[in-house]
């Protein structure tokens, strides 16, 4: 690990080069350089969980700390790359004028030509697109569960902002979920004709999984209030039955769909890096996710419209 | 079926998940199906990729209980699995394994079987989707077909699937190879049969395909006009281990290169498919297969060891002949290597060497394409002593990934070219995206989707080349000894020599 203090983009690449000359391999096997702009607090662990995400995609990860706007401009570096990790990495922390310009630091030390991811581990713009180090990445990735202030509105302020590109972590965390359902549905020749999505009072996942199910099915969407953890069961009513997975501990669900046996699955919450992996897989806009935060809104719109 | 509303063919991030379906595993006390077989099983479910009411069923004579082979399920899974041990995963696979057991020739236990899947597509909605993988000595294969055969279990109800798995060897020969299919499809149709070659679900060796046919500069280079020689290289470090009874009588030709290194060879060689489906991958498999030729002069073109005792990577190891149960006057190789031409305009003169055997300097699979040197150097002779010609080199395992080999200036002020090495790994390999072979494997037998499982037709032609080879080898007395831990015989590379070229170390 190298330390630079009051530094520049420019001695950061040269320590990336010098760190992978030291560590005897000076060719660059890197797929994507990924962006995390992050507190202070947090930033050890999400650049640790961007690391072991890095196995599959072998990165160059910039942490960026926006520090305090006050006091002279300054830029601290420490730089962590060749041996015993994937790909290289730079944590930056900035303060003073330097914090209006981030995108300035981060540019020079882009990767040639592979795409640009940015992570935002709790709190994100309210315009991921259009800020001036999301403007970099081709896809831009939020956590509305991990906004630390109005959680409840997070993840709508990330729809009405939705640009192709985008996704927010909670999308991420109901892919089993939607595979269950999907693979529930295969067998069922009949039309829903209700669906309903219960979990815990805050729940940015629970909403986009009604949005879904309500755009893909065409039927109506009751949102339950459970005591969680997270999602706790879906039901999806059907003129000879409902079609139900409920899962109470967050691990192991029961899946019921009428004429069949009632089966358990696994369908255990998943961490940060498991997330962070299926994110990186796909760099190109993710239009079911687009179609259903389309339909997030619309739908938010008119209940608004109704109270 | 109608078309369900929640699949949407955008919808990438869902992964492909069986329909509802169960495995029947024979030969479950064996190595493969506790290493390989029941891990896998395992770490699909993990993955989410089985579908909700999977089954497993063991098949076995042993008196076991169902209860019993749960624990010997979750063992094999405990100690083998790749993925994390999770006690959920568990929950949903352990209501779904049951136990039969039995002999092959058992006509009650072969009923039993009939009534267990029975039961548990009432009990777990199976729904008659069931895939018998004989994990067996190959000699019981046909008592097997025969018996799910005569008890009604390979029987296809409309909507319904059987599909049998079976493991390499796919026979010894041409004429038993051909002994084998009249079994095989006596009772299942082509396409529910399912040949296992687990290289075949290797990452890299579709890679080779992704290598070839998404770019635009490999493949202007890939043909005779660029090409001097390929070398398909499948090297092991260990010896035989205690698979004395498999192995001996068998050997290194018919264990790898029938397969595995004839496979790698139709992969490299193969024109373009019109697409990426089974039909057309196979169409253009076995067109390249049915170019292979062999040189007329066997004794020139072929070399075979059987390795002796020695040193290998520092430790002091047996020979052949004292491992355990191999008879003292044995004559399997335990080293192949032979030269295989295309006859096509694509590689008309490029030689194709296979090489693989046990005891050798490392563990490494590989495809390498040798570049012919350019036919001219604008440098001053010394300038260029030091280099050879370019290589692409695909890595199949260990470490999957491509070198391309090139030369470059020596840094200084004389004018001095020398060969490089330009490397790519993708990524590590103990993530969840670069699955276990055999898990790949599995989960595509239950999709039903063949495109990585070889044909018999294909197998027919990999023993029309190794044929002449083996009836070749056969009257000409022992292999030669090669010292354990090192590459090979003698001959060998004295084979490459006459045609003016070496093995690569790889
Ligand atoms: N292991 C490998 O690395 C490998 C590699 C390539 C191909 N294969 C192929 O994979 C298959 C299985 O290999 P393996 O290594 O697991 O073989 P294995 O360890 O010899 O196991 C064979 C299984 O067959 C059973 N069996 C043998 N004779 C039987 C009989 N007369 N009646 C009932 N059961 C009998 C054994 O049960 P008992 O315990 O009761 O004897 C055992 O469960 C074979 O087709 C082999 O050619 C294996």
């Amino acid at each position: 690990m190298s330390i630079l203090e009051d530094t520049d983009a420019a001695a950061v690449a040269a320590a990336f080069v010098d760190a992978r000359r030291a560590a005897g391999s000076p060719a660059m096997d890197m797929v994507m350089t990924m962006v995390i702009v992050v507190p202070e607090d947090v930033a050890e662990d999400a650049l640790h969980a961007a690391r072991d995400a890095s196995k599959e995609h072998p990165s160059r990860r910039l942490g960026v700390i926006l520090g305090s706007k006050r006091g002279p401009s300054r830029i601290d570096a420490d730089i962590k790359a060749g041996s015993g990790t994937t790909g290289e990495r730079a944590l930056m922390r900035l303060t003073g004028e330097v914090v209006e310009h981030p995108e300035s630091v981060v540019l020079p030390l882009l990767l040639p030509d592979s795409p640009v991811v940015v992570w935002w581990p709790t709190a994100a713009p309210e315009d991921p697109a259009s800020d001036p180090l999301g403007r970099l990445g081709s896809r831009r990735i939020t956590d509305a569960a991990q906004a630390p202030r109005a959680r409840s509105k997070a993840l709508l302020t990330q729809c009405h902002s939705y640009a192709p590109g985008n996704t927010d972590l909670a999308w991420t965390r109901i892919t089993p979920w939607r595979a269950l359902l999907a693979t529930a549905m295969d067998d069922v020749e009949e039309k829903v004709r209700a669906i309903s999505v219960s979990a815990e009072h805050v729940s940015p996942s629970a909403d986009l999984l009604g949005a879904w199910l309500t755009d893909r099915l065409k039927a109506p969407v009751t949102r339950k209030r459970s005591r969680g953890p997270g999602i706790t069961e879906v039901v999806l009513t059907t003129r000879s039955g409902d079609i139900r997975v409920s899962r109470k501990d967050g691990r192991l669900a029961t899946l019921s769909v009428p004429g069949q046996p009632d089966r358990p699955v696994a369908l255990r919450r998943r961490g940060i890096v498991e997330l962070l992996t299926e994110e990186l897989r796909r760099l190109d806009p993710d239009d079911v996710y687009a179609a259903t935060v389309r339909r997030l809104r619309r739908d938010a719109a008119r209940s608004q419209g109704a109270g | 079926m109608s078309r369900n509303p929640l699949r949407d063919p955008n919808d990438r991030r869902l992964p492909a998940v069986a329909g509802p379906c169960g495995m029947v595993i024979f030969g479950v006390t064996g190595d493969l199906a506790r290493k390989k077989l029941m891990p896998a099983v395992y770490d699909l479910a993990n993955r989410g990729l089985l579908p909700p009411g999977f089954s497993l069923v063991g098949f076995a004579r042993r008196d076991w209980e169902d209860q019993d082979f749960a624990q010997v399920v979750h063992d094999a899974v405990k100690e083998h699995a790749r993925t994390e041990f999770r006690e959920e995963v568990w929950d949903q696979l352990a209501e779904g394994v049951r136990f039969v057991p039995g002999n092959f020739d058992d006509d009650e236990a072969f009923d039993r079987l009939r009534q267990t899947i029975h039961e548990l597509d009432e009990l777990r909605g199976t729904r008659g989707n069931h895939a018998f993988y004989l994990s067996i000595p190959p000699r019981f294969f046909g008592d097997v077909i025969g018996k799910l055969k005569k008890h009604g279990l390979a029987e296809e109800r409309p909507g319904t699937w059987r599909r049998v798995v079976i493991e390499k060897p796919f026979g010894h020969d041409l004429a038993s190879a051909r002994e084998l299919n009249d079994v095989l499809s006596e009772v299942f149709p082509a396409e529910s049969v399912f040949r296992i070659d687990h290289y075949l679900g290797k990452e890299t060796v579709q890679n080779i395909l992704a290598m070839r046919f998404a770019n635009m500069m490999f493949e202007p280079l890939w043909n005779s006009n660029y090409v001097d020689h390929v070398q398909i290289t499948m090297a092991e470090d260990i010896g035989i281990g205690g698979r004395a009874g498999y192995y001996d009588g068998i050997g290194a030709a018919r264990d790898v290169i029938q397969n595995h290194l004839l496979q790698l060879l139709a992969l490299t060689a193969m024109e373009e498919p019109t697409s990426f489906d089974a039909r057309s991958l196979r169409i253009e498999k076995l067109k390249v297969l049915e170019s292979v030729t062999l040189p007329r002069r066997l004794d020139r073109a072929t070399a075979r060891g059987q390795y002796a005792a020695g040193w290998a990577g520092g430790v002091k190891v047996p020979g052949y002949h004292e491992e355990p149960d191999i008879p003292a006057d044995s004559r399997t190789e335990t080293y192949a290597a032979l030269r295989l031409e295309v006859d096509n305009r694509r590689w008309s003169g490029v030689p194709f060497y296979l090489r693989t055997g046990k005891r050798l300097g490392r563990r490494v699979t590989e495809v390498a394409i040798q570049f012919k040197r350019a036919p001219h150097l604008p440098f001053r002779r010394e300038a260029t002593e030091t280099l050879g010609a370019n290589a692409l080199v695909v890595r199949v395992q260990p470490d999957e990934g491509v070198t391309l080999r090139f030369g470059s200036k020596v840094p200084g002020t004389h004018m001095e070219i020398r060969d490089v090495n330009m490397d790519f790994a993708y990524g590590g390999s103990f993530t969840e995206a670069s699955p276990e072979a055999y898990e790949r494997l599995i989960l595509d037998v239950l999709l039903g989707e063949p495109p990585l499982f070889p044909r018999h037709e294909e197998v027919e032609q990999s023993w029309r080349i190794l044929d002449p080879v083996m009836e070749h080898w056969a009257e000409r007395g022992k292999p030669e000894l090669y010292p354990a831990g090192t590459w090979g015989p003698a001959s060998s590379d004295a084979m490459l020599a006459r045609d003016g070229r070496a093995w690569r170390r790889p």
